[in-house]
């Protein structure tokens, strides 16, 4: 069965690949209809409306307010949500290190020059 | 009893201050990461133990000549209201001082791990919904990118390591293998641990400059330790080519982009908020060294020495605390 956060991926991918907003019921229909298969089971409106508040909260979609029912839409691109987080990745800070561990920090103009010199040379 | 928490005050300014410069200028820990570790390790815990043990002790010698009935008389005051007129001001605020900095190290640690552990998930659930799984390798996920970024995100059996598809492009099989390996390595080898351990330390004495030396050096090693594990598996050309083509493709981002999100998540605990501007210089030396390391590889460390060094950490480990208790040892 699949999970919440399975749930939020299927929604979040329908409203990234619409321009315009769409209601809980016609989410639902588009995720019975998705083909990955193991969400695309009958699911209640209140469940997908379940996934809309947490990717609400999370900050990731927006309900328009003066469309009953309420219609939500992506807050940005998915572009732009990977944008970011690939800057939290690339950015030094204090307590980056310990939150994940990257193959290669951040590199100086001059030093990136002597690397592309050794690839050259090898 | 006096003697003894002066030897311990010895102690700790020696392992606050000269002993790890000592061991950041060493040339040897490129020849034996896993000792130098060791050594880094029982340096910060040795330290912060005879820092507290130093004022603990001091303060308890106006009541008894041994630890025991010291704290005995300790307890007296504090539960049956006995007169405190024995100990002046200066050896309670000696006690009040050796429990805060306890206090204060123990709860950075805490803050440091519920911090870290709320990035993590909050990073985690983003590339849940971001990336796809890698084809042909477990617990690897592929993100759309042009950047050559690769990196891993510990969090016990659902760790993951992420791959950019710039990366990917750039890089041949045998390369990103190393890519791959390396990462594993930090993963398998509980190395974000350590990393919070020191990022801990350094957190809770800011004002202390050898804790940062010490959270670089161990973010150094671990990458050297990881190297290691990564030549396992290819030849060094490969890592080396794997390396120099990251690096060069990884140039940091511009200055007025500092300004991190992470970092603010991090309320009330520590100074997350100002990015370090100084790293990407401590980042680029970093990796000098291990392609020093690789492109002109030195013999491993000798028996002898490694021993050397692994008794220092084990005497640094075993002193404090005989030093606590000597007093009563020898009456």
């Amino acid at each position: 069965m699949a999970t919440l956060g399975d749930l939020e991926r299927t929604v979040m991918d329908l409203l990234w690949a619409t321009p315009e907003a769409m209601n809980a019921n016609a989410l639902r229909d588009a995720i019975a209809e998705a083909p990955s298969g193991e969400v695309g089971r009958e699911l209640a409106v209140t469940t997908v409306l379940t996934v809309l508040s947490r990717l609400e909260k999370k900050g990731l979609v927006e309900r328009e307010r003066d469309s009953r029912p309420h219609r939500y839409r992506s807050v940005t691109s998915r572009e732009d949500h990977t944008a970011e987080l690939m800057h939290e990745v690339l950015v030094t800070a204090p307590d980056r290190e310990a939150v994940l561990a990257r193959f290669i920090g951040s590199v100086s103009p001059a030093e990136a020059e002597t690397l592309r010199k050794l690839l050259g040379g090898s | 009893m006096f003697w003894a928490s002066y030897l311990l005050a010895a102690l700790a300014i020696v392992l606050a201050w000269p002993a790890p410069i000592a061991l950041s200028r060493a040339s040897w820990p490129a020849r034996a990461p896993f000792t130098a570790m060791i050594l880094w390790q029982s340096i910060a815990l040795a330290g912060g133990l005879s820092m507290i043990g130093a004022m603990l002790v001091w303060g308890l010698e106006p009541l008894g000549d041994n630890l025991v009935s010291a704290s005995a008389g300790f307890f007296g005051i504090l539960l049956n209201e006995e007169s405190a007129a024995t100990l002046g001001v200066i050896h309670v605020f000696a006690i009040s001082a050796a429990t805060l900095l306890f206090g204060h190290l123990l709860f950075t640690l805490a803050l440091t791990f519920v911090r870290i552990r709320r990035q993590r998930r909050r990073h985690r659930d983003m590339l849940h919904l971001l990336s796809s799984p890698a084809a042909d390798q477990p617990a690897t996920l592929v993100i759309s990118h042009p950047a050559p970024v690769a990196y891993c995100l510990p969090g016990g059996a659902r760790s993951v390591t992420v791959m950019s598809d710039g990366l990917i492009g750039l890089l041949s099989r045998a390369e990103l293998d190393a890519v791959l390996t390396h990462e594993n390595a930090h993963l398998h080898q509980r190395h974000h641990l350590l990393l919070w351990a020191f990022a801990a330390w350094r957190a809770a004495l800011p004002w202390l400059p050898t804790s940062q030396l010490a959270q670089r050096a161990v973010s150094e090693l671990i990458e050297m330790l990881a190297d290691d594990e990564a030549l396992r598996h290819v030849d060094e050309p490969t890592l080396v080519r794997a390396i120099a083509i990251v690096g060069s493709g990884a140039l940091p981002p511009p200055q007025d982009e500092l300004d991190d999100p992470l970092a603010d998540e991090g309320r009330g605990g520590g100074n997350p908020a100002a990015a370090d501007v100084t790293g990407g210089v401590a980042d680029a030396r970093s990796t000098a060294h291990r392609l020093r390391r690789l492109l002109t590889p030195l013999p491993p460390l000798g028996r002898l020495q490694q021993g050397l060094a692994l008794s220092t950490a084990g005497l640094l480990l075993v002193v404090p605390p005989v030093l606590l208790v000597a007093p009563e040892l020898l009456g």
